[in-house]
């Protein structure tokens, strides 16, 4: 990080610090809504930067996160409802069950070489398996839901994850500034080249002696461990969990828009990403209505189109192209 | 073996060759060009919803609304293989994957808008009849729709195999280079490609809508259903597509009989990561 820090010119430092600042001010003159925008805009950079720690660098495609973001938000909205344990606590339990569901998965993708649209397809079966088994549990309530109580005692304090909009916010903010901070310093870190090596020439990184297993492993376990947080927050904002939405191939395929969309394997394309489509989507539904346009799929049409008018366009992402445009010298990261 | 078992699986194989004939068009597709159709499913549903509006319009049976259907989707795979997918052949997987989950939140909400959320049912004469053998009752429906799939798929074969321009595309699959060396207009045999796949789903769907009734949130679920048998089958082998529906066909009717109608593709995924682990190539799939 402090690297990548000195190398940015004046103009990158101050863009970032202002950015920061306006996002730790915003509640003083943001509305709740606006704020509601804002919250899903760090939620889906945060998870875009775990879903880009082993898609853009070490170029493992997943579209099973839905997986760990379920098992993340069920392990610990099951804590708090049926044992009472919070989830500042359950947070500890939910990490380690979603890193062992993904070290399973990448145990048996990269030990049978499975690769390429055959990992990404295990991935999925892997998510949609759990989707149904979870529909049949009966302790989470199955495909009836599990709900998270606002009137038991202690569910509004922030111990118990729990209150107004202003803490989900700041809970967001610093999930997406502390992952942002994260990839930054994996970035630059031996384990890092280690994993743009695996990516760029598996068989080249293994002659210099790197373990291609071990670098992916640690990838998919940070990854899959970053996404179980994600879904703690998920949990605890939502106060509902359906296992037909939480771990629904759309869950998966949305958290990965950001950084496609950004730029993979960069450092701010997921957050950038989250700032173009997010707003997007929203706003778009905001003229929808002001329109008095009562079409349910218009607005996701809209959005496939900008998706394949973006990825004809900008294939490497928007980030690598803005940061030249603005002149920062950040387009390398 | 009791007889209601043996009566489930033939309903199973049965469904699983229509099953089959739509992954086919999946095969086919990632077998020559290499692009994954994450809209599969999504254009089947289409093609379900053609059936079912020639059948109220026009009243004509689904079995010879598939002619026409999957003649339209053979061109609807030309043009699109020669406007928005062209560019993307040899690109990164995840850019054609945004490219196509673009195209299929496109079309299965275009389908929501027009439509509606309802299930939208072909009420056939003979929906209920049954063949009786011994034993068995066969549903009238899923015999003919699965004896219409076997022969769209013996005529893909054929094709294939004994045309100039199968041969061709064939050339194009096992190498691209070679292929074009020799004067072959890839550009043209892919787009003929992609309308062949789209010709396999159009004429499932006609047959998928005499045995599910049509609704957008099918889509999802026929895109899995088709990967998950190309991957058993083994990706691009055709035979395969066949087989390794006829297997998800039999193991959904056997969940869905004596486990739970709802977790019957729970079966499919646990059979999907089975083959994967064990054998990655497919059943039938020559090599990875």
């Amino acid at each position: 990080m402090t690297n990548i820090w000195y190398h940015t010119n004046w103009r990158g430092k101050a863009i970032c610090l202002l950015l920061l600042l306006a996002f730790v001010a915003a509640p003083i003159v943001a509305d709740r809504y606006l704020l509601s925008v804002l919250i899903l805009v760090f939620y889906f950079a945060y998870l875009g930067h775990a879903w880009n720690l082993l898609m853009g660098f070490a170029g493992q495609l997943s579209l099973g996160h839905a997986l760990y973001l379920g098992l993340g938000a069920y392990t610990a909205t099951a804590l708090w409802t049926l044992f009472g344990v919070g989830p500042w606590i359950g947070v500890f339990i939910a990490i380690p069950v979603a890193a062992a569901a993904g070290m399973l998965v990448g145990w048996l993708g990269w030990r049978f070489a499975i690769e390429g649209v055959y990992f990404a397809l295990l991935t999925i079966a892997f998510a949609e398996f759990t989707r149904i088994g979870f529909d049949h549990l009966g302790i989470t309530g199955a495909s009836a839901g599990l709900f998270l109580s606002v009137s038991s005692e202690g569910a509004d304090k922030w111990w118990n994850l729990g209150g107004g909009p202003l803490l989900y916010y700041y809970i967001s903010l610093i999930l997406a500034v502390a992952a942002t901070v994260l990839v930054a310093g994996l970035r630059q870190s031996s384990l890092g080249y280690r994993w743009l090596a695996v990516r760029e020439d598996p068989e080249a990184a293994q002659a210099v002696g790197i373990n291609i297993f071990r670098a992916r492993m640690i990838a998919m376990l940070i990854s899959s461990s970053m996404t179980a947080v994600g879904g703690v927050f998920y949990g605890f904002y939502y106060r509902n969990l359906f296992p037909s939405q939480v771990f629904d191939i759309g869950r998966s395929i949305e958290l990965i828009l950001a950084p496609i969309i950004g730029g993979l394997g960069t450092i701010f394309g997921p957050v950038v990403g989250a700032i173009i489509l997010t707003p997007l989507g929203e706003g778009l539904t905001g003229l929808m209505q002001s329109l008095g346009i009562n079409a349910p799929g218009a607005k996701l049409i809209f959005y496939g189109i900008m998706l394949m008018i973006i990825i004809s366009l900008r294939p490497d992402g928007v980030w690598p192209w803005l940061a030249r445009q603005m002149g920062l010298n950040g387009s390398r990261k | 073996m009791t007889a209601i078992t043996l009566n489930v699986i033939v309903q199973g194989v049965l469904t699983g060759l229509v099953y089959g004939l739509m992954a086919l068009g999946l095969s086919v597709i990632f077998g020559v060009m290499r692009v994954v159709n994450f809209a599969h499913g999504e254009l089947t549903v289409v093609a379900m919803y053609a059936a079912f509006l020639l059948f109220e319009m026009l009243h004509l049976e689904p079995l010879i609304a598939l002619l026409p259907i999957a003649a339209a989707f053979f061109g609807i795979g030309y043009l699109l293989q020669r406007t928005l997918i062209s560019p993307f052949i040899g690109r990164a997987e995840h850019e054609q994957f945004i490219l196509l989950v673009g195209l299929a939140t496109v079309i299965v909400n275009g389908v929501l808008l027009i439509f509606g959320p309802d299930a939208r049912p072909i009420n056939l004469p003979y929906s209920f009849d049954s063949y009786a053998i011994g034993p068995l009752f066969i549903d009238k429906v899923r015999v003919l729709a699965a004896v219409a799939a076997l022969a769209v798929a013996a005529a893909l074969f054929l094709f294939f195999r004994y045309t100039r321009t199968g041969t061709a595309i064939r050339a194009c699959a096992d190498n691209l280079t070679g292929a074009a060396v020799v004067g072959l207009n890839v550009k043209q045999l892919y787009a003929v490609t992609f309308g062949l796949g789209l010709a396999c789903v159009g004429a499932a769907g006609s047959l998928m809508a005499t045995i599910a009734d049509a609704s957008p949130g099918l889509s999802q679920a026929y895109t899995l259903l088709a990967f998950t048998i190309v991957i058993i089958g083994g990706l691009g082998s055709m035979m395969g597509a066949l087989v390794g529906g006829i297997l998800i066909g039999v193991s959904e009717a056997l969940a869905g009989f004596y486990i739970q109608p709802s977790m019957k593709s729970m079966f499919s995924f646990a059979l999907l990561i089975i083959v994967l682990v064990l054998r990655p190539q497919g059943l039938m799939g020559r090599r990875l």
